[in-house]
């Protein structure tokens, strides 16, 4: 019983994580048909964020909620920096630039701070463990569960509630219909960047939490498991990407629980072949998105 | 209060509409017709601002509007309804008319009263609001799509082949919605291969053919044209 208990918080704070990485990466992709490659820099900005306001000592939760700003205007700059400029030119175009944005804010890192890796200032919440139903867990992972919880309501509050989040949806399908009903494009792909930056903070400050620490490479892990988990999903469906999270992490975890030591290292090569097969029995993955819609 | 001038729509070295003129008065109903590929469709599109002109100008009470976006042209005042119907499927019904409305989302009041008005003229719509507009038949989604438009309370209502692929007697209930629309004081540019649903409800009426305008007139007129046929078909 301690076990199932222990196994199910593990899956759903990982999950949860996972879940909101992805969705962070799909809320882009729906919209505009393209990957942001930028969008591990997100995290890496919330997280060296956290670093350079460390010694400042305010408290926690201001310094959380610098980051997280500072990873909703990172995500905003990529519109303006990387999409906007070459947007109606070529699929090709963007990917590079979106590249070269991950490329350079990576760089700056390495430059302006250091390839070392950087303390994190950390809550004292977060090295607490309670212990439920036996099972003695990190508190962290707790926190995680629950902002993954209340993140992922009032996503779906703003995508089924609000006019923006109504459009948005509308835009994901149909974006030109959109425009001919008076929805700036302009306004929903910033919306989109932004709320991918917030996301992407909040991922960032629990993801470091786990570590303590920040380096320039930080971003790539959850890139790549945004863009599993959403390919997964069905990469043009938000419910699918909150699935595809949920269901890398169960992948994961399990296989955490059941490699032995030796092959633990190949983990991920055991997650990726449990991928290719899902992908072979359902090549759109799991949930399919909105019909068919044009890029802009 | 609708006016184009020499209008040229171009795709790549292609040019569907060569040097159109027409205007739309307040509160007529003018139905464009011809055949398959006359350039109907990138007449109305060019001038909902999906297509972009290659030469001529769109006005507006007087105003340009030729290169404007399409958001901006709703703002102005032309809604349009495209042939490809294109309701946002995932969306509840509900959810399509309050994107209709998106111009006005502060007018609250307003909207309700609209949303009102919509559900009444079109009643099937009303027992089907929480419904995904994709489950909707074929019909119903015209409906959806001529409502949604009208929710931004246009001063120009563009209709593109508001019959295509529906049944006869869905058919008859749209042209019937549409002369109730028209009866309401809405300014209506239609687009319709269906000549004599078309003039049935127009005030006046231009033939299409090769990108050009090949005949204007009164409905009366261009109904009672024995070269109708010809003009179609370029005998």
């Amino acid at each position: 019983m301690t076990f199932a208990i222990q196994f199910v918080i593990d899956v759903l704070s990982l999950g949860g994580a996972y879940a909101l990485m992805a969705l962070g990466l799909v809320i882009v992709y729906g919209i505009l048909r393209l990957v942001n490659f930028a969008y591990g820099e997100l995290i890496m900005v919330a997280g060296y964020t956290m670093f350079l306001v460390g010694g400042s000592g305010l408290p926690w939760l201001v310094m959380a909620a610098v980051a997280v700003v500072m990873a909703v205007l990172a995500g905003i700059a990529t519109d303006y920096v990387a999409f906007r400029p070459v947007r109606a030119k070529s699929v090709t175009a963007v990917l590079i630039t979106s590249f070269a944005f991950s490329t350079l804010l990576q760089n700056a890192a390495l430059l302006f701070i250091s390839p070392r890796p950087q303390t994190v200032p950390l809550p004292a919440l977060f090295s607490k463990t309670v212990t439920i139903g036996g099972a003695v867990t990190p508190l962290r992972n707790i926190i995680t569960i629950v902002a993954a919880v209340v993140l992922l309501g009032l996503f779906a509050l703003l995508m089924r509630r609000t006019v923006l989040g109504i459009a948005m949806r509308a835009a994901a399908t149909n974006f030109t219909m959109a425009r001919m009903l008076g929805v700036p494009a302009n306004l929903i792909i910033t919306s989109a960047f932004a709320i991918s930056g917030f996301l992407a903070g909040v991922v960032g400050l629990l993801w470091i939490g786990r570590i303590g620490t920040v380096v320039p490479g930080i971003g790539l892990e959850p890139l790549l498991v945004a863009f599993i988990a959403t390919v997964i999903g069905g990469m043009r469906s938000l419910s699918g990407a909150v699935i595809g999270g949920f269901l890398l992490a169960l992948i994961d975890t399990s296989l955490n629980y059941t490699l032995p030591q030796d092959l633990l290292k190949f983990r991920d090569a055991f997650t990726f072949s449990l991928v290719i097969l899902i992908l072979l029995w359902r090549p759109e993955g799991l949930v399919k998105g909105p019909a068919s819609g044009q890029r802009t | 209060m609708l006016e184009i001038a020499d209008l040229e729509v171009r795709y790549g070295a292609i040019r569907a509409v060569r040097g159109l003129s027409l205007s739309v008065a307040t509160g007529e109903l003018v139905a464009l017709v011809g055949a398959n590929g006359a350039g109907k469709s990138s007449t109305l599109m060019c001038i909902a601002g999906a297509l972009k002109a290659a030469a001529g100008s769109i006005r507006l009470d007087g105003e340009d509007i030729t290169s404007a976006k399409p958001e901006a042209i709703v703002r102005r005042g032309i809604a349009t309804v495209p042939e490809t119907r294109d309701v946002f499927p995932d969306l509840t019904v509900e959810e399509n008319l309050t994107l209709g409305g998106y111009t006005r989302r502060r007018d609250g009041p307003g909207m309700a009263e609209d949303r009102q008005r919509m559900l009444a003229l079109f009643p099937r719509l009303a027992e089907r609001t929480s419904q995904p507009a994709g489950t909707l038949s074929g019909g119903e989604q015209q409906m959806l799509v001529i409502a949604r438009a009208m929710m931004s309370r246009p001063k120009v209502l563009l209709l593109d082949e508001p019959s295509l692929g529906l049944a006869p007697v869905v058919v008859e209930q749209i042209f019937a919605m549409i002369a109730a629309l028209k009866a309401a004081g809405t300014t209506i540019l239609l687009v319709e291969q269906n000549v004599a649903k078309a003039l049935a409800v127009a005030d006046r009426a231009y033939v299409m053919r090769l990108g050009r305008i090949a005949a204007s007139g009164t409905a009366a007129e261009i109904g009672g044209a024995t070269d109708l046929k010809a003009l179609y078909l370029g005998g």
